[in-house]
This record gives C-alpha cells, structure tokens and sequence, in this order.
C-alpha cells in the first residue's frame, strides 16, 4: 500500500500562474478556486453539477468545477473567467455578452462566458450535438440558435437571460466566421 | 462528507488490488456521479482509487470493423469519434442526448456503466431504501415512482439504470471488458447489470473490487442506420423517462434484422429481445413496429404512478423504427 493520506499537495497553473496548496482531498476545484486563491468568478449555484455556474476551463475544456477533487486534476491548467480577458482587454465573446444585455444580477454569467468559449472550441473541432441532424457527417456546424441552446443547456439562469445569451453568442459565432 | 485518502492509480492490476483490499474503497472516474454522492453522503468511501490516468483511454477501431473503447475515454471524446459517428451513430446519440457538455467531457466509459440510479429515496439517506442498506425496504413501492421501473423489478427494488450510452451499447452487442482480483474476463453487456431480485445492492455481475478496462462493439456494418430516441420532461438536459436505441437491417421493404433496447424502464438496459423476434421476416411497417412492441410490453407490470411509460415506449419505438425505415442505409 503506498503512503496516501487525507491531505495532498495539489499543484495547478490557474489563469497561467503556478499555484502550490496542501489541501483536505475533500476540497473540490470550485472551492480551491474561491477559498484557497480568492477567485470568487467562479459561483457555487447548486454545487451537484446541475447548473453550470462553477464552469472553468480544465486543460482547454470546459467542466463543472463543483463536482471534481482538486487533488484528482494536480497537474493542470485551469482557466476561470479571471483568466478569460486578454491583459485587460474583454475578449470578443465577453465584449458581445455586454453588448447584447446578456444578463441580469451576472450570477450565471461567469460560467456562461466559461461554457460558451469551451462550447466555440467543440464547434471549432467539429464536434456534433444532439440536435445535429446527421452525426456520421463530417465538415463544420452550423451554428443555428438551436445549437447553441442545446450546447449551452448546462448552464442555467435564473433570470431567464436566455435570449440575449443566444444573440451573444450567435454574434461572437458570427464575428469569427466573417474575420 | 467523510474524509478521505487518495491514490492515483497507472497500473490497471494495481487498482485492482487496492480497491479489493479495503472494504470502504472506491474507484474514481470523472467522479460526476461519485463526487455528487459523496457530498449527499450516499457513498462513504475511505479510499479513493483515481484511475483516469491508467492506460486505458483510447478507442481503437478494429481490422474487422469491431471497436475497442478504453474505460476512461471521457464521453465527449468517444461522442465525437469519427468511427464512431459513421459506424455507430446511435451511440454518439445516446451519448450526447445525455447530461451536459460540461458534464461529459469529465464522465469516463467505466464510470458511466457503473453510474448508480437516480432514484431519489436512494440519494436520500434518511429515507429507507434496499440498495443502499439491504434489509430496510423500499420507499419507492408505494412513493413516488413515476419515473421508476415498468420491467424486471421485484418488491424490493423497482429503481431503473440512468445511463443513456448503456442502451445503446445493448443494441450494439456490446461486450465489458473487466479485470477481477482473479483475473480478466468479459462480459456481454446484457448481463453486466443486474436485475434487482431479493439483492438490489448488488448491481452487476462483476466481482467485488472489479474494474471496467474497456467495451468491444463486434463489428455490425448495418448499424450505420442506427439512432437513439430519448423522451424527458425538458427538451435537454435531464434523464430519460423513456428511451429507446435501435438498429435497422432492412431487405427491400422487410426487416432482415433489428436491434432494440430499451433505457429508464428496468434495473438494466432493456434488451426487447421479443420485440425484435416478432420483427425479423415481417414487413417494415408502423404497423408491425406497433405489434411487435406490444409483443414486449407485454410483460410490463406498471407501478401505481408510472402507466404511461407503456404507450410511451410503444410510441417511441414506432418512430423511432419508421424514421431508421425511411432514411437511406450510408
Ligand atoms: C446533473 C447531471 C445530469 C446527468 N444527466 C445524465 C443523463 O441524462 N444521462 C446519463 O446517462 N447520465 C447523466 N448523468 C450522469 C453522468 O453521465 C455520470 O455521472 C457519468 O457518466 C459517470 O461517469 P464518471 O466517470 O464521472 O463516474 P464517477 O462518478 O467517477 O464514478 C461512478 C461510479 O463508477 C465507479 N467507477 C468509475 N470508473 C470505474 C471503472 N473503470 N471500473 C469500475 N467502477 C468504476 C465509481 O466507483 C462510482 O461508483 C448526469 C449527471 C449529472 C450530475
Ligand atoms: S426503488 Fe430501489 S433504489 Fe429506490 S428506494 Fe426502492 S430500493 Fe431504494
Ligand atoms: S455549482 Fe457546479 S453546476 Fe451548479
Ligand atoms: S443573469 Fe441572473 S442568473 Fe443569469
């Protein structure tokens, strides 16, 4: 039996600083973030994997951060919606989310700027979903508004900013394609 | 929740022995079920075994057109495989009509099949339930049990199996591949999960401290015309209250052979084994997907708020026959 205790030493590189923390294995990566680092971005909704507000992105995918130990991910790169701006400057996908209204009190949002860069990556890679009308078939998605909402259906918003949340995305989509 | 110890397991023999060597351990995958059951203290574990970095992570197609799925290849990964999405389109449907995108790009293969249900007396722990603790009965029978069980339930479990990729890998003949502290074996996926019975906290037919390494699909050119139907209570993002997987082999306007199983309706995926008996040779017709439907849903024993999942599989499987009837074979 090798030497395993409660306690571990976790190593992460959070928005491209390397961080070093002893932590209880109990600790999940949403409270790593919050408690031991002080980035509050990251919001703990429901804390069972249900609402998506915990969102980062874990080595360029995005994940529910609340259901994951952050001793099981030593090792990776984490990026949170601190991480997201560019030196300072609003990436095109947050620059639309503000000119679209795409939120209320911004509960959500952090975890729906997380989910919708990782969800712009899948559609970049090809990836199909559900609603796809033939997965066998290779080539790009078509970004319609029914894509997006079934790719974006693990975030929820109280607020029912859903509409405005679409168009931003759908604008940030388009702004891509056309530069 | 209880503390915890944590090893990161890189040998599949080496898990093994830890995890079948301490009575309060267990295997961590994506831990998108474990972690969740952890925080409701539902599972109790002394010991973590994470076996996300064993070698076992990659799909690999075979020269006679079967396909090898490592046990931790995340469900995203496998979703969008292009093999898979030529060959085996009704498991990238059953796979991506599950959970969220966040949620798949952490959820393994193994931990999947192992995935405990959802019944919500079982995630409650100050409510009796047979599974968790054998011996304290079922508060389901006689509870709330409209998204639970219409098949193969006894009176001390009637809980059904939340996975969406299981049932497709029942249409598929899939196999599970498994490393028990006596050694490897397989085990055709139909058999892994158990039927409830008098011991509805045993759940599969794996040895205790038994570790998922893989899934082989045989090779089955005719899946390509192959979907996966799931019906739930918001248009995405929740668990099936019905669905249905199918594989479609036509001759001309007769069905030459079919595949069908079934999700959210027993302790296992459903095979409809009658269902698709009654469909070989017969004419590819709603007619005779409505006959040989009501040939399986024969058996069904309804629980007092669950009726409606009956037709509701009939329904489903009509259509989901007749759409595969429609489109043409690639
Ligand atoms: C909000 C939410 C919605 C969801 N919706 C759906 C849905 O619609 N459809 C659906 O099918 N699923 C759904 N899921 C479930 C999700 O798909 C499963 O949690 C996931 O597939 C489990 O995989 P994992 O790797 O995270 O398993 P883990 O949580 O790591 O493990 C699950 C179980 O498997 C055991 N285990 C893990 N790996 C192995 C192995 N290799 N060998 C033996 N045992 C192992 C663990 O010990 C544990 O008991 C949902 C989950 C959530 C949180
Ligand atoms: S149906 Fe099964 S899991 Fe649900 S309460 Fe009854 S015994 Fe427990
Ligand atoms: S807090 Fe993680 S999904 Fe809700
Ligand atoms: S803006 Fe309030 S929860 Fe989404």
């Amino acid at each position: 039996m090798p030497e395993v205790t409660e306690r571990s030493s976790v190593t992460l590189a959070v928005n491209g600083e390397q961080q070093r923390l002893r932590l209880d294995n109990r600790t999940t990566l949403l409270d790593a973030l919050r408690e031991q680092l002080g980035l509050i971005g990251a919001k703990k909704g429901c804390d069972h994997g249900q609402c998506g507000s915990c969102t980062v992105l874990l080595d360029g995918r995005r994940v529910k951060s609340c259901l994951i130990f952050a001793v099981a991910v030593s090792g990776s790169a984490v990026v949170s919606v601190e991480g997201l701006a560019d030196r300072g400057n609003l990436r095109p996908l947050q620059q639309c989310f503000v000119d679209h209204d795409a939120f209320q009190c911004g509960y959500c949002t952090s975890g729906q700027l997380c989910s919708a860069t990782g969800m712009l990556d899948e559609v970049r890679r090809g990836w199909p979903s559900v609603v796809t009308e033939d997965v066998a078939a290779a080539g790009p998605v078509r970004l319609t508004d029914e894509e997006i909402r079934e790719r974006m259906s693990g975030n929820l918003c109280r607020c029912a900013a859903y509409p405005q949340i679409v168009a931003a995305i759908r604008a940030t989509a388009t702004a891509e394609v056309t530069r | 929740m209880r503390t915890f110890r944590y090893h990161r397991a890189t040998d599949p023999a080496e898990a093994v022995r830890l995890v079948a060597g301490e009575p309060e351990a267990a295997y961590l995958g994506g831990g998108t079920n474990l972690v969740d059951q952890m925080k409701l203290s539902v599972q109790r574990p002394r010991l973590l075994v994470d076996v996300t970095r064993l070698p076992l992570g990659s799909v690999e197609p075979l020269p006679d057109g079967a396909l090898r799925i490592g046990a931790t290849v995340r469900n995203s990964d496998l979703a969008a495989h292009p093999v898979v999405r030529r060959d085996f389109p009704v498991l990238t449907r059953a796979l991506l009509a599950a959970a969220s995108g966040q949620l798949r790009n952490m959820a393994t293969v193994g931990g999947n099949l192992l995935q405990r249900t959802r019944c919500v007396y079982f995630q409650d722990v100050g409510k009796p339930c047979n599974k968790r603790e054998p011996g304290a009965g079922c508060s389901a029978l006689d509870g709330q049990n409209r998204d639970l069980a219409i098949l193969g339930w006894s009176p001390s479990c009637v809980a059904t199996h939340p996975s969406d990729m299981a049932v497709a890998l029942a249409a598929l003949d899939a196999r599970v591949e498994v490393l028990e502290p006596d050694g490897a074996r397989e085990i055709p996926l139909t058999e892994f999960h158990r039927l409830p019975g008098d011991r509805p906290d045993r759940e599969t037919t794996m040895a205790p401290g038994g570790l998922v390494t893989g899934v082989r699909i045989p090779a089955l050119p005719y899946a390509r015309r192959s979907t996966y139907r799931k019906a739930r209570d918001r248009a995405s993002f929740a668990f099936a209250v019905g669905s249905v997987a199918a594989v479609l082999d036509l001759d001309g306007d007769l069905v030459r052979d079919v595949r069908i199983a079934y999700g959210a309706v027993a302790h296992r995926p459903w095979r409809a084994r009658l269902a698709e008996e009654a469909l070989r040779g017969r004419p590819a017709t709603v007619e005779s997907f409505g006959l040989a439907a009501d040939e399986e849903l024969a058996a069904a024993r309804p629980l007092p708020h669950n009726g409606f999942k009956v037709p509701l599989i009939r329904n489903l499987t009509v259509r989901t026959l007749a759409d595969l009837a429609e489109t043409a074979p690639r």
